[in-house]
C-alpha cells in the first residue's frame, strides 16, 4: 500500500483536491483557434491554387467566420485571466519556451489578416455593399491586389495556430496527460477536420462538397492513427502516464471519450461521408455537424482530463 | 549562491507549525497556504512505514513555471529562488498548470502567489520563518555553494532524496530519509 496525505489541511482553491484552473475558456479557446485555422488553412491554400471561382464557399464565404471564431477566441482568454487589468503584459515580451506566450502572438498576427482577407471580398460577396467613404473602397482594391501575400502568411499562421492549440497543452510536463508531443499534430488534424466540416456544412456547390468529403475521410483516418499512437505511447511509457492513459482505458473519461469524440465525432461522420460519397442520400450538415461536436468535445475532455492526471498523492 | 533547504523527515512530526509560521510571516490569504505538511505510508500492515514531510515550491534549477510563463512574471531571483512579480503577472494559470508540485495558487487579488523561502528575511541574514519557528528543528536552510552552510553539512551527512526528480525540474527542496 502507498497512501500520500495532506495532513496539514491544505485545500487551495481550485488546487485541492484536483486541479481545476481552467474551466470552459480554454477548451473553447483551444477550439476556436483550431477551427479558425482549418477554415483559413484550406482558404489560402486553395486560393494559392488558383482554385478561388471554382471554390467560392472555401476561399471566399467560409473565411468570414474566422475572425468572429478568433475575437470570441481572445475574449474566451481574457475572461480566463485572473489579473485581467494586466493583460498587456502579454505582448511585453516574446518568449519562445512559452506557448502561451508565442500563441498570443500568433492571434495578433492571424486575427487582423482574417479581417483584412474578408475586407478584400467584401464587395464582390455582396454587390450591395457600398463603402461610404473613398479611402474605404480603395484600401479594399489595395488588398484585392495583395491577397497573394496575404494567402502565403495566412497558409503559414493557420498551421502555427493549429499546432499551437495543441502545443499550449504539451508544454505542460506536470500533466502527464498532455505530457505527449502527439497532441500538436492531434489538435492540428482535428482542427482541419473541424474546418472540412464547416465549408461542407455551408457550401451548395457539389464539387466542393465532394472534396471536402475526400479530405474529411483522409484526416479523420490520422487523427484516429494518432489517437492510437498517443496510447500506445502512454502505455509503453511511465506509470503516471499508464494511470493517466487509464482515465481513458476503464476510467472517468472512458465514456465520453469513446462515445463523443471517438465514434459520433469520428467515426460515424467519416461512415456517413463515405456513404455520401458512395451515392447515397444523407444530408450533409450531418457529418458536418458531428465532426464540429467531436472537435470541441475533444478539447473539453483533453483539457479537463489533463488536470486531473498528475504525479503526486 | 544557490539557496535549498533540507527537510528531516525523521525528526518532522507533523505539527505544522512551519504553516502557520508561514501564514503569519507572509500574510497569505485565509484558506490559502504555501507550505504544507505530507503523511505518507507504505507497506501492508502491520509492517507500515510512515513518512512525513513539510513540502513547499523547490525552488527548481529548471522550472517549468518560468518556462511556461507567457509574460516573464515567474523569474529566478537572487540565489536560484523563483518568485512572481505581481505586477506582470496576468493570471492566465500557466505556471500553474506546469508545476508538477502543485505549489502556486491565485491570491483572491488575481496575480499567482508561491513560496518564497521567505526572501525578504533571507536578504537580511535571517531564516526563512518556516525553518525559523519549527519547534524539532529539522529544518536546514542555506547556500549550497558554500560547504560549511548547514544546509551543505546535513546532506552530506545524510541520505536524501527531491520529490518527482523524473519531471526534470532540478529540485531543491531535499528530504533527509
Ligand atoms: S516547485 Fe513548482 S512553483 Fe516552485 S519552482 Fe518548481 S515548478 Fe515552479
Ligand atoms: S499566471 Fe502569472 S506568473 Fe503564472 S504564467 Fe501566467 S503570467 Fe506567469
Amino acid at each position: 500500500m502507498k497512501e500520500e496525505l495532506i495532513i496539514s489541511g491544505r485545500m487551495n482553491p481550485r488546487i485541492d483536491p484536483e486541479l481545476a484552473i481552467w474551466h470552459w475558456e480554454i477548451p473553447f479557446y483551444l477550439f476556436v483557434g483550431g477551427l479558425a485555422a482549418g477554415i483559413l488553412f484550406f482558404a489560402s491554400f486553395y486560393y494559392l491554387r488558383g482554385k478561388a471561382n471554382e471554390m467560392p464557399n472555401t476561399v471566399k464565404w467560409a473565411p468570414l467566420l474566422a475572425p468572429i471564431l478568433l475575437i470570441a477566441g481572445l475574449g474566451a482568454l481574457f475572461l480566463d485571466l485572473n489579473h485581467k487589468l494586466y493583460f498587456w503584459q502579454l505582448y511585453t515580451t516574446i518568449k519562445l519556451q512559452s506557448p502561451m506566450s508565442w500563441g498570443a502572438w500568433t492571434l495578433l498576427v492571424i486575427t487582423p489578416l482574417s479581417l483584412l482577407w474578408c475586407f478584400s471580398y467584401l464587395s464582390e460577396l455582396f454587390p450591395k455593399w457600398n463603402w461610404k467613404q473613398k479611402t474605404l473602397s480603395r484600401f479594399e482594391t489595395y488588398l484585392v491586389g495583395k491577397r497573394k501575400i496575404l494567402a502565403w502568411i495566412m497558409v503559414f499562421f493557420s498551421v502555427i495556430l493549429g499546432i499551437y492549440t495543441g502545443i499550449l497543452l504539451s508544454a505542460f510536463n506536470a500533466r502527464p496527460l498532455w505530457n505527449t508531443s502527439i497532441l500538436g499534430p492531434l489538435f492540428l488534424t482535428s482542427g482541419l477536420s473541424a474546418g472540412a466540416a464547416f465549408i461542407l456544412l455551408i457550401s451548395k456547390n457539389n464539387f466542393e462538397k465532394q472534396l471536402f468529403r475526400k479530405i474529411d475521410l483522409i484526416i479523420i483516418g490520422v487523427e484516429l492513427f494518432f489517437i492510437i499512437h498517443m496510447f500506445m505511447g502512454f502505455l509503453a511509457s511511465t506509470q503516471v502516464q499508464i494511470d493517466a492513459a487509464k482515465l481513458f482505458l476503464g476510467g472517468d473519461y472512458t465514456l465520453p471519450f469513446w462515445i463523443f469524440v471517438v465514434f459520433l465525432g469520428m467515426i460515424v461522420p467519416a461512415l456517413l461521408e463515405y456513404l455520401e460519397m458512395k451515392g447515397q442520400k444523407i444530408p450533409s450538415y450531418i457529418p458536418a455537424i458531428l465532426v464540429i461536436f467531436g472537435s470541441l468535445m475533444l478539447r473539453f475532455i483533453i483539457v479537463n482530463a489533463g488536470q486531473v492526471s498528475r504525479y503526486l498523492y | 549562491m544557490r539557496y535549498a533547504m533540507a527537510i528531516d523527515t525523521r525528526k518532522c512530526v507533523g505539527c505544522s507549525d512551519c504553516v502557520v509560521a508561514c501564514q503569519i510571516e507572509n500574510k497569505v490569504p485565509e484558506g490559502f497556504c504555501r507550505d504544507w505538511v505530507v503523511e505518507a505510508t507504505s507497506g501492508t500492515y502491520p509492517k507500515l512505514e510512515l513518512e512525513i514531510r513539510s513540502e513547499r515550491c523547490n525552488q527548481c534549477g529548471n522550472a517549468p513555471c518560468v518556462r511556461c510563463c507567457p509574460t516573464g512574471s515567474s523569474f529566478y531571483a537572487d540565489g536560484g529562488i523563483v518568485l512572481v512579480d505581481p505586477d506582470k503577472c496576468i493570471g492566465c494559470g500557466a505556471c500553474i498548470a506546469s508545476c508538477p508540485y502543485d505549489a502556486r495558487y491565485v491570491h483572491p487579488e488575481g496575480f499567482v502567489d508561491k513560496c518564497t523561502f521567505c526572501i525578504q528575511r533571507v536578504r537580511k541574514g535571517q531564516r526563512p520563518a518556516c525553518v525559523e519557528v519549527c519547534p524539532t528543528n529539522c529544518m536546514y536552510f542555506g547556500d549550497l555553494d558554500d560547504p560549511n552552510s548547514e544546509v551543505s553539512i546535513k546532506l552530506k551527512e545524510r541520505k536524501h532524496k527531491t520529490l518527482i526528480p523524473e519531471a526534470g525540474t532540478d529540485p531543491h527542496l531535499y528530504f533527509l530519509i
